[in-house]
């Protein structure tokens, strides 16, 4: 019998082993790519870099962000440039890669870069502001997310911090009075989910919201749901607050309705994407409310412009990243235009009229209308939106 | 008390699905003295079958339960010959367990090629969803997977007992240098063995997409350890005592997310493993077999 025991302790080690060891792991392949923009080069344009994966595996995203870059730059050298002078864009891939991030930084500094926009994700672009800050660059992020992205004074990003959106998820629900009683399910073995939790409890206790529960699941068991929901339900909660990815959500709604119970969901832009799942029953989603920077089918006037520009470019429908870009340009233009920057400046005298610049100016941009602090983090309204027949419909 | 109960239920969904993949780990197990780790990959392999069959080619759901136990008996099978049998008179019994985890990464590895990564919505294949009585809730999923592990556990229990083949495994388990004198064929024996473990595993796949929607290459990961410390739990190589261990740990891992911590459900789940294991080696139906020197 000890043999037995003896074995199968020896059997659970190397599981529990084996287990730690498939944690590890990278992703990198591809190859490199680079691209120009027509324009040519001399004294009296700005020039403009973007760094971000254009293969790879977050190729999505680096790619919406160049495109989307690419039509603010045309519609701003159509409409006359930035203080007279006409723009220039060259963008490299970093495959998200933080070292090749910085080696597309080098290749774009030798090309003759005046500012930056990029990285387009949170390690690359932490990777990169170590070098525009030695360099004193202007850097702007569009999705660079991570709280340590902008920790440098020549760095600001379009899009929400990961914390903030859990501060802007407690302000929408209760100043909109969407629901009182909330009960919380979040991923506790993810940065993203946590982070956003901490701060949405933070938030929802000076808010006068009362969290009835807060329940966490892992990685590792995240397909049964049921005693989550069921204490959400036990304690009275009329609205469940989803900061996780749509995967699982996707779960959580099905398994709510199976059990009878239909609360308010509400979530953050991790939640974006879960109509897009196939086989999934949408009529599920219908109510959810989420927290995004953007909506493809907002009604406004400047995103229809926007997504029917890029639609007729790319035939592709913009994403959330494709804006946070378009609104870099144009933060850029705002702030040139505001700090009377010029081509001819030196990179470090434009880096300081620009940092000086972003703190004054007011975008109207497709994620909102936007301002900036002088650490770098944008404020802006959050904007909402409600699953409604099958499709996201702008919230007020 | 109402919302005990529904917990309770609630445990027990989980439970019957883990008692389901159980029978499998312990039948393989009992009779062939081997760990299969890849057995939750097995698990996966024949719900994604199921999944193309009923979701892909939009064909009755019952033919996706049968292409899955046929493509899992024979690929249960293909792992058994090429994989495990060479090894059978290794000098370590580790060279054999290693083999096993190393062909549940590959099962993973390559349903992450051939898949992707990015998760399926499975259909269910449940023709009825809940059954209501008075205040409680009981999905239907969980009646048939509990109806389906009683039949399996009678009709293994049956077959191993009162079979030919059936008595050959229990031959095997005992001593295979004894039956191999008696005319048993142990190569074969444990290759039925492997096919029937691996064709319960088709189907503990299908119930297990089906109560829990998601499909990716580690969907049957998880499970799987849990469901092995279930097999432990019941007394590994019992039948009856693997169905007992993963209700036992469904209700366990659901109350103690409930009423003590969901951040710690998994080390709850693991922590009764250990307790059992120092309280009683051979779990709860497990034989106590003295070793003769």
């Amino acid at each position: 019998m000890k043999k037995m025991q003896k074995f199968i302790s020896l059997a659970l080690a190397v599981v529990m082993t084996a287990g730690l060891l498939a944690g590890c792991g990278s992703t990198s392949a591809g190859t490199s790519a680079a691209t120009t923009s027509g324009a040519s080069a001399s004294g009296s344009t700005f020039k403009i870099g973007g760094i971000g994966p254009l293969t790879g595996t977050a190729a999505v995203y680096g790619t919406a962000v160049k495109n989307a870059a690419q039509i603010a730059v045309d519609e701003v050298n159509a409409a006359g440039g930035i203080n007279g002078s006409q723009v220039e864009l060259k963008f490299e891939d970093d495959e998200l890669d933080a070292e090749k991030s910085v080696n597309a930084y080098n290749t774009l500094k030798d090309w003759g870069m005046q500012m930056l926009v990029g990285s387009v994700t949170s390690a690359c672009s932490i990777a990169v502001s170590e070098k525009t800050k030695a360099d004193s660059m202007f850097q702007i992020t569009p999705s660079g997310s991570a709280a340590d992205c902008v920790k440098y004074d020549n760095v600001f990003r379009v899009c929400f911090s990961d914390p903030n959106q859990g501060v802007a998820s407690a302000d929408y629900i209760a100043d909109n009075k969407v629901a009182t009683k909330v009960a919380v399910i979040y991923d506790s073995s993810d940065v993203y989910s946590s982070g956003i939790y901490q701060k949405f409890d933070a938030e929802a206790k000076t808010k006068n919201l009362s969290i009835v529960s807060a329940e966490a699941f892992t990685g590792d068991s995240k397909t049964d749901f049921s005693a989550q929901l069921q204490k959400a339900k036990d304690a009275g909660a009329d609205l469940v607050f989803l900061p996780i990815y749509y995967t699982e959500a996707s779960i959580i709604l099905t398994q709510a309705n199976s059990m009878g119970y239909a609360p308010k969901f509400f979530g953050c832009d991790g939640l974006d994407g879960i109509l897009a799942m196939k086989n999934f029953d949408t009529k599920l989603a219908e109510g959810v409310m989420l927290l995004t920077p953007f909506a493809a089918d907002a009604t406004d006037e400047l995103t229809q412009k926007f997504v029917a520009a890029y639609k007729k470019a790319y035939t592709d429908t913009p994403n959330q990243f494709a804006a946070d870009a378009y609104d870099a340009i144009y933060a850029i233009k705002a702030a040139a235009e505001a700090g009377k920057v010029t081509p001819s400046m030196k990179t470090s005298e434009m880096c300081t009229a620009m940092e000086k610049a972003m703190t004054t100016i007011t975008l109207t941009g497709l994620t909102g209308t936007i301002t900036w602090t002088a650490d770098g983090e944008p404020s802006k309204t959050p904007k909402a939106v409600e699953i409604k027949d099958g499709a996201y419909v702008s919230m007020k | 008390m109402v919302s005990f109960i529904t917990n309770l239920i609630n445990g027990i969904s989980l439970g019957s699905i883990y008692a389901i993949i159980a029978i499998g780990y312990t039948m393989v197990y009992g009779i062939s003295k081997m760990l299969n780790f890849a057995h939750g990959d097995i698990i996966m392999v024949g719900a994604f079958v199921a999944f193309i069959i009923i979701s892909g080619l939009n064909l009755p759901a019952a033919l996706g339960i049968i292409a899955a136990v046929i493509v899992c008996t024979a690929l249960g099978i293909a792992i058994e010959k090429i994989a495990y049998k060479p090894l059978r008179h290794a000098a370590s019994p580790l060279a054999v367990l290693i083999t096993a985890i190393g062909v549940s990464y590959f099962l993973e590895n390559a349903a992450l090629l051939l898949f992707g990564s990015d998760p399926k919505i499975f259909t269910s294949v449940v023709p009825f969803t809940n059954v209501t009585i008075g205040p409680f809730l009981i999905p239907g999923t969980t009646l048939i997977s509990i109806l389906v592990s009683l039949v399996l556990v009678i009709l293994l229990q049956f077959f191993i007992n009162k079979t030919k083949p059936g008595q050959a495994m229990l031959a095997c388990a005992q001593d295979r240098d004894a039956a191999s004198l008696m005319g048993i064929s142990v190569n074969n024996t444990i290759t039925l063995t492997f096919a029937i473990g691996s064709a319960l595993a088709a189907i503990a796949g299908v119930l297990l997409c089906s109560a829990y929607p998601s499909l990716s290459p580690y969907t049957g990961a998880m499970p799987g350890i849990k469901a092995f410390v279930a097999a432990v739990f019941g007394g590994i190589g019992s039948v009856p005592g693997a169905m007992i261990g993963g209700i036992l740990l469904g209700v366990i891992e659901i109350l103690g997310r409930t009423y003590i911590s969901s951040q710690l459900s998994d080390a709850i789940v693991f922590a009764v493993l250990i307790v059992v294991l120092l309280v009683k080696p051979t779990g709860l139906l497990g034989k106590n077999i003295q070793e003769k020197v």
